[in-house]
């Protein structure tokens, strides 16, 4: 029944493809690599640097505020006088919280904008979207959101906390407590399941028994089953990996549940100010929280900020980590360019090692080996104010290990 | 013209446009962007076919341009990572001891290659075997498009070990021997998704004018009449929405050297309704609207996003709405609308509601 009567067409098309596709071929891989390497655009009295932010999309709303968050360090900087005598020239791009949408912008920013340092993205799948591209570009990226560890590119600074300044203080502190037994709850994506990963090897360890281990899509907003479940395991503690909107649903079911923060607390690593907004404290008041900064924090630096923050986005926007490690970046950058006198991407790597900046959750030290930063772990507790306030601390910045190699239960991670 | 004369014409223009100018005005990354369109098209294409021409609302695209671009991408990560060794992901997310045995076939560049066609044919085989027989269509089968979407897409995320979860698949270095970091191989890539898509359109341009053609629209437009005929409506259908599978399989194979990533992300609902909205913004019946509206639409997309990267979402649901509303028949029926008014210059146009086919069978 099916007559193909000319196949001359499509024979055709392939030949021509297939002459100029050979005809085309370049470097194998396993050669010495010749490409990459964009150079930044410095030759005005402006240099630029790229935002790289869901706009649009489920994430918009937790990343419009660390957008926020930069353009303030921007602002503040060139009205200081600028980078090594040049203003910032910020270029804004949506990532649409789409992973290769992000990839698609990153190089746009590096290529099209050449751009000197690009600061942003949230998501893990965001992050390991746009590493390659630059790793291949040999272009910077200032990541500012707690992650799940095990990475260290050496184009990418990661301000936020890795594992052992966040989840491992977290479970110290349940521990600490006497808690005997947790339930892991959280979002179905990467984060949550590496995090849950390392801390059953923690509760192996340190004599903490996990008593269930659920996930729920993101954006779910079914939460019967899984606080039935964590009710009857009768845990000591709940340790909470939810993102966004599926949190809201959690608490209330938590709530209605007859389960309290007196009973059984949860330890959240996903719900900062601005999150306890848009949940209700009636449904959070007395939880715990496990970050590197909160609203809360002494000190001058972060009245400053606070200050500062509220003056330009509004009196009841909230600060949160999050957005504090994004405004650290922006000064930290300037710091190792100033010190390596250039922007060139490898002396501002070179001169990286021990730079340090006066940020609004204390000192914190750049580690050249690693690219994280030291900073200081804190354990606050929700009020009924919605503000967190510190219940716990580090006692002073951690030195930070991606792959918790100084760790011996972690020794089967990585 | 005869429309075999204007067929070569219009498969020339394409050539000189893709091969030469394309490469001649675009810089690298430009062109490395225009490659991830044409990616987009060769699904529309087959959306084109199977929708445009057999009625059948392929709503779940996304499952075979994902089956596609995980066999290519699961191949070059694998060769990535060398003989005996393991993905990078793998041994940070998984902690296996060895290779999922469902992956070791993937190593041989054969296996991968053909299962990036094979492996989307045959799923749209099993599922449209069942549902067509069992005479189950409109949205109902739209529907069931969407769950299978919905359900893959959970399926991935859930292994993470073994599919890096919504991470997807990421950082590929190489495409068979050939390092993706060079813009002369990237280039090569651009050529081969061209070559490819213009192969396609001939093929689909063959089978849309042989007598399979003919049945699969006179299904779309009474299929009881079909079978009074005494065809079976069900392998009509089947034929084009297998052939559909096995363009949008293909698609996301080529997809993964030019883009380096493939991730549940670009597999679930919203990415299978948006390659549908490119067909029906480019015109569906046509042969080139689906091709034209799936490059447009993803073109307005980073256009309006680089220039308007706070509000380009409006502009976008503004221009789909305008299309729908204002032209139904997509961008394709554009010209034939502005042929008839100057025609008819006089009396006024007849209402654009006609079915595009009609014209082009009568040119």
């Amino acid at each position: 029944m099916l007559r193909f009567p000319r196949r001359r067409l499509a024979a055709g098309a392939v030949a021509l493809a297939a002459a100029l596709a050979v005809s085309a071929c370049g470097s194998k891989t396993g050669e010495n690599d010749t490409a990459g390497g964009v150079t930044a655009d410095t030759s005005g009295d402006t240099v630029k640097v790229g935002l790289l932010n869901s706009l649009s999309g489920t994430m918009a709303i937790s990343e419009v505020t660390v957008r926020d968050a930069i353009m303030l360090a921007v602002e503040e900087i060139n009205a200081a006088g600028g980078v090594l005598g040049k203003k910032i020239a910020p270029v804004g791009e949506d990532g649409a919280s789409d992973w290769p949408t992000f990839a698609e912008k990153a190089e746009k920013l590096i290529k099209v904008d050449r751009v000197a340092a690009v600061f942003g993205c949230w998501t893990s799948a965001s992050r390991k979207a746009v590493k390659p591209v630059f790793e291949e570009n040999k272009a910077l990226l200032f990541y500012p959101v707690q992650y799940e560890g095990l990475e260290q590119s050496p184009y990418i600074f990661y301000t936020g906390a890795t594992t052992n300044q966040q989840i491992v203080p977290g479970l110290d502190y349940l521990k600490a407590q006497g808690k005997k037994s947790v339930y892991l709850v959280g979002s179905d994506y990467v984060f949550p399941r590496t995090a849950n990963k390392i801390i059953k090897a923690y509760a192996e360890a340190n004599g903490l028994t996990v008593l269930g281990e659920d996930y729920a899509p993101l954006g779910s907003t079914e939460f019967g089953t899984i606080v039935n479940k964590v009710k009857a395991s009768k845990a000591e503690a709940v340790f909470n990996t939810l993102n966004g909107d599926s949190n809201v649903a959690f608490f209330k079911e938590y709530k209605s549940a007859g389960l309290t923060a007196a009973s059984m607390p949860v330890v959240s690593v996903s719900i900062a100010e601005e999150e306890v907004k848009s949940i209700g404290t009636q449904y959070l008041a007395g939880q715990l929280t496990a970050w590197n900064y909160y609203q809360t924090t002494t000190g001058a630096a972060n009245d400053k900020f606070v200050k500062a923050y509220k003056a330009k986005f509004g009196a009841d926007k909230p600060t949160s980590d999050p957005m504090e490690a994004a405004y650290v970046s922006v000064y930290l950058w300037k710091a190792m360019v100033e010190k390596a006198g250039s922007f060139d991407v490898e002396k501002v790597k070179g001169a990286s090692d021990g730079v340090t900046f006066e940020a609004p959750e204390g000192l914190v030290t750049i580690d050249g080996a690693t690219q994280h930063i030291h900073k200081t772990a804190r354990i606050g507790k929700i009020g009924d104010d919605g503000l967190i306030t510190e219940v716990w601390n580090s006692g002073g910045p951690v030195k930070p290990d991606p792959y918790l190699k100084g760790y011996t239960w972690a020794t089967g991670l990585s | 013209m005869s429309p075999r004369v204007r067929a070569w014409l219009g498969f020339g223009l394409g050539a000189v446009v893709l091969f030469a100018a394309a490469p001649a005005l675009l810089t690298d990354f430009r062109l490395s962007l225009l490659a991830k369109y044409l990616c987009f098209a060769i699904v529309a294409v087959g959306i084109g076919l199977a929708w445009g021409r057999g009625g059948l609302l392929t709503l779940g695209q996304g499952v075979f341009f994902g089956l596609g671009g995980y066999a290519m991408a699961m191949h070059l990560k694998l060769a990535d990572a060398g003989e005996g060794d393991m993905p990078d992901f793998m041994q940070l997310y998984g902690q296996l001891d060895e290779l999922p045995a469902w992956w070791a076939p993937f190593a041989n560049p054969v296996f991968a290659l053909a299962a990036t066609v094979l492996l989307p044919m045959l799923v749209a085989f099993g599922l449209g075997s069942l549902v067509f027989r069992r005479r189950v269509r409109g949205a109902y089968f739209a529907i069931l498009s969407q769950a299978l979407a919905a359900a893959m897409v959970i399926l991935l995320i859930g292994q993470q070990g073994t599919t890096g979860g919504t991470n997807g698949l990421t950082d590929i270095e190489g495409f068979f021997g050939y390092d993706l970091d060079d813009p002369v191989n990237q280039r090569m890539v651009y050529f081969i998704i061209a070559g490819v898509l213009l192969a396609l359109l001939a093929l689909t341009r063959q089978l849309m004018h042989s007598r399979y053609g003919e049945l699969l629209v006179a299904v779309r437009d009474s299929e009881e009449r079909v079978r009074f005929l005494g065809y079976n409506p069900a392998n009509v259908k089947l034929v084009a929405y297998v052939v559909a599978a096995g363009m949008a399989g293909l698609a996301g194979a080529l997809f993964v050297p030019a883009v380096g990533i493939i991730s549940p992300a670009l597999i679930g609902i919203v990415p299978s309704i948006e390659f549908v909205i490119g067909v029906a913004v480019g015109g569906r019946a046509a042969l080139l609207g689906p091709v034209l509206g799936a490059v447009a639409v993803a073109w307005a997309k980073t256009a309006l996003s680089e220039r308007f990267p706070g509000t380009w979402t409006y502009l976008q649901g503004a221009m789909f709405v305008l299309v729908v509303a204002f032209l139904p028949g997509g961008l394709a029926s554009l010209w034939g609308l502005v042929k008839r008014r100057r025609e008819a210059a006089v009396p006024p146009a007849p209402p654009a509601e006609q079915p595009v086919l009609v014209k082009e069978a009568a040119a």
